[in-house]
């Protein structure tokens, strides 16, 4: 009986801990739709949908699946130069959007849980951070 | 009689139509347009502005803060550059020389900065000199406020008119809202200077309460063309909408161009903003872009070197990277073609005092166009 209590009281805790990762997602997310609308949308546009040939898709994207530390450098430190996206090459440039490692960390959450987009890994600040030129 | 009201009613409503501007206006792409495009100056990552002192010699900004100056052949990074905070559209943007730079040196640099109590930027306006590849007699002539730390709309072009003011473009900030349609705020405004940055007298919100006296025209969102006309001597801008109703406007003392009461366009997501697209008191563009091509820079095509452009504005393209020439009738566009495409994000656009035609794209640099034989 005292085992299947302390059982119970450990699966209400891993319960919480899910939530509330959950929520700090939700929470980095939202935050990140806001910079996503201010920064990205202009040429990435509402869907991430891109313009083919010219700016990447990031909706259903397998470079961003595939290249997660790139993307995050991308966006920290601005992106030129040749990459093929689903299939279609582009060489375009992405110049450094001046964004706080917190607002990366943010964005990223939210482009890489949306459109179709999902990560099993919440981008963190110190990942972010960790990321050299 | 009934019936006759309505074929009344009927023939208003085609003929206001007929009147208006196609929703989707096309644009050709020429086979053979009369220039060949060669690359002058390679290897720039987002070149923004650019001016020429002389013949063969420029000033170039680059969004990222560096100056450069182009002699011989040869770039230089020019030293003592204002700061510029860099974040979004921010960074180094436009230059300007005086009207009679020959014998006052002034060059004007408009920029991102961060100047001021707030985190954040807005746009700022200053004039230098250049000696020995270093700007020197820094003046700062005009520092919008307050920052902010969006990352959208600083404009900012600069552009005389032929009685030697200066014009200033600064767009919304993000805050459509709050600035465009409130002269006591900046942003969505162009602003008229002379030249030491001085507030002529005869601006129309002069003696206005609480009016940003140096604003000349208001309602904007973020125009990043600014261009004088050749013959009327008019200052003309080009301006970005927002999805849809990109716009080409005549500048007028007082005027309100609408934003964000009336418009083309529709928010990014497809939810209509508004569905006016006029009102009283508010003056019309001359012409709109829907979709949005994503206009930056801007310049009328003055001589004969290229057949058949002569009068014609030329305007870069960030979204569909190409520049645009439109064929002009007066204020009416009847021709649009599509030139320069697949290179990348056209920027800049300047008739050199060569009457060749400059344009700056976005990691290439800037492509002088060569008229075809």
């Amino acid at each position: 009986m005292k085992s299947y209590y302390s059982s119970l009281i450990f699966l209400i805790f891993i319960g919480c801990f899910g939530q509330a990762q959950e929520s700090v997602l939700a929470e980095s997310m939202q935050r990140g739709s806001e910079i996503y609308s201010d920064f990205c949308v202009t040429c990435h546009l509402e869907e991430g949908e891109g313009i083919i040939g010219t700016f990447p898709p990031l909706a259903k994207s397998d470079y961003l699946a595939q290249n997660r530390e790139a993307s995050i450098r991308g966006v920290k430190y601005g992106l030129q130069g040749e990459i093929t996206v689903n299939g279609v090459t582009y060489n375009n440039i992405m110049t450094p959007l001046g964004l706080e490692d917190d607002e990366i960390a943010d964005v990223m959450n939210y482009i890489m849980n949306s459109w179709g987009n999902f990560s099993d890994k919440t981008v963190t600040i110190e990942e972010v951070e960790a990321i050299e030129k | 009689m009934r019936n006759s009201v309505l074929t009344i009613a009927l023939a208003a409503i085609t003929l206001s139509y007929s009147c208006a501007q196609d929703i989707e206006n096309k644009v050709d792409t020429p086979t053979n347009p009369p220039y060949t495009a060669q690359l002058l100056i390679d290897e720039m990552q987002s070149p923004w502005g650019l001016v020429f002192l002389s013949a063969n010699e420029l000033l170039i900004t680059d969004k990222s803060g560096e100056l450069i100056h182009f002699e011989n052949g040869k770039k230089t990074v020019v030293k003592n550059t204002p700061e510029v905070y860099t974040r979004g559209q921010g960074g180094l943007l436009d230059i300007e020389l005086h009207p009679d730079y020959e014998n006052t040196g002034w060059i004007y640099i408009s920029y991102a900065s961060e100047e001021g109590e707030e985190k954040g930027g807005h746009t700022a306006l200053m004039r230098c000199k250049l000696n020995n590849n270093t700007l020197t007699n820094k003046e700062l002539l005009y520092k919008a406020t307050p920052n902010t730390t969006k990352g959208q709309h600083f404009g900012s072009r600069i552009e005389f008119d032929n009685d030697g003011y200066l014009y200033l473009s600064i767009g919304e900030r993000g805050a459509r809202d709050e600035n465009p349609q409130d002269i006591t705020r900046d942003g969505g405004k162009i602003y008229r200077f002379y030249d030491d940055g001085g507030i002529p007298e005869d601006n129309p919100f002069v003696g206005k309460e609480g009016a940003k006296t140096a604003i000349y025209s208001y309602g904007h969102r973020n125009p990043q063309g600014l261009a004088k006309h050749p013959e009327t001597g008019e200052i003309w801008d080009n301006e970005h909408g927002p999805k849809g109703g990109d716009e080409i406007n005549v500048i007028k003392a007082g005027a309100n161009y609408g934003w964000p009461l009336v418009t083309y366009g529709v928010n990014y997501s497809g939810t209509p903003i508004t569905d006016k697209t006029e009102m009283e008191g508010m003056t019309q563009p001359i012409h709109y872009w829907v979709p949005s091509i994503a206009p930056s820079g801007m310049a009328f095509v003055t001589t004969d070197n290229y057949k058949g452009w002569k009068g014609s504005i030329l305007v870069g393209s960030l979204k569909f990277q190409y520049m645009e020439r439109l064929q002009m009738e007066g204020t009416k566009v009847v021709k649009r073609e599509k030139l320069m495409t697949d290179l990348g994000r056209v920027r800049d656009i300047k008739e050199g005092p060569d009457g060749l035609i400059y344009v700056a794209v976005e990691g290439k640099g800037i492509y002088k166009l060569v008229p075809k034989a």
